[in-house]
């Protein structure tokens, strides 16, 4: 067995409004950061996981991602892997 | 009918299936169970509320863990054999994330929780949840939450709307939802989910009784 490390990143998709993304580029602005664009903020899920080679995992992620991590109506994701 | 039971759902961080269960067996001499989120054994209820609270602590999304419960996976067979399905708040997104119903609920626009009496305007009566006369019906709920935001995209709106599935809208949009929805059904009429709490609206003495009909209409067919 192959063990691997995900980090998985779920993002609001760019249709939805993030408050919570609104009120911290407000605060940084009052920071006295200069620029600021665009802030939103997303989660980050690590995952340490197990199976027989790369495939076999990315369609464990893939269905954990779809079903559970993220709700695709409002959120999108994607993920990076590591072999340990 | 004597013996017609409401199953109210109980999930680790409900708060409101109480509330539910007085309004039903106190207001309305309506006879109710709780059943615990781990029971997937549905058959001594006739109809079903998931009420408010924070289900598994509404950790990731509101909703989301609560999904993978034993009970909300016998609750397809439920909803397909035309039996009445209410989610009041967190019973709502569970709703919405199991895909019972359309669209999701997120982040109130200006993040604060929300406890007040909103007027809501009664925008269809499919499945006979509200009543809806030829003049157009205000009734007036309270709403508790800091996630009840309903968000979908236009072609869901455009099914919602066409389908006449949108039940309940807030005339003065608390928390900037996607066209004022406080409350939608499924296509069938028999799955109602809103935002605004009908069981704490069933007596004088706490504010008014406009959420009555909405719960007695459990017991419809």
């Amino acid at each position: 067995m192959d063990q691997f490390a995900v980090k998985v990143f779920v993002r609001l998709r760019p249709s939805v409004l993030d408050p919570a993304g609104e009120a911290t580029k407000s605060a940084s602005i009052k920071l006295g950061a200069e620029g600021i664009k665009s802030l939103r903020i997303g989660k980050m899920i690590e995952v340490k996981i197990e199976g027989n080679g790369e495939n076999e995992v990315r369609d464990k992620i893939d269905l954990l991602c779809d079903r559970l991590f993220a709700n695709t109506v409002i959120e999108d994701y994607e993920y990076s892997l590591e072999k340990l | 009918m004597d013996n017609f039971t409401v199953g109210v759902v109980v999930f680790p961080g409900s708060n409101c299936d109480r509330d539910v269960s007085w309004a039903l067996e106190g207001c309305l001499n309506i006879r109710t169970k709780y059943l615990w989120h781990e029971s997937s054994d549905l058959s001594d209820v006739d109809a079903i509320v998931l009420p408010g609270g924070f289900s598994y602590g509404d950790y990731l999304r509101c909703g989301a863990i609560a999904r993978f419960s034993p009970l909300i996976n016998a609750l397809d067979e439920f909803v397909k054999s035309g039996k009445r399905v209410l989610g009041i708040c967190n019973g709502f997104q569970i709703l919405t994330e199991s895909g019972f119903l359309p669209g999701a609920l997120v982040a109130n626009k200006n993040l604060n929780f929300i406890c007040d009496d909103v007027e809501l305007d009664i925008v269809s009566s499919k499945g006979g949840w509200f009543n809806n006369g030829d003049e157009k019906q205000t009734i007036k709920l309270p709403i508790a939450h800091g996630e009840g935001r309903y968000h979908c995209d236009s072609d869901t709106l455009k099914k919602l709307l066409d389908n006449e599935l949108i039940a309940l809208r807030y005339k003065n949009n608390p928390n900037g939802s996607s066209f004022d929805i406080a409350g939608i059904t499924n296509e069938q009429g028999n799955v109602l989910g809103l935002m605004p709490h009908p069981e704490r609206a069933c007596d004088e003495t706490i504010g008014g009784t406009d959420g009555l009909l909405t719960l007695k209409s459990l017991i419809l067919k």
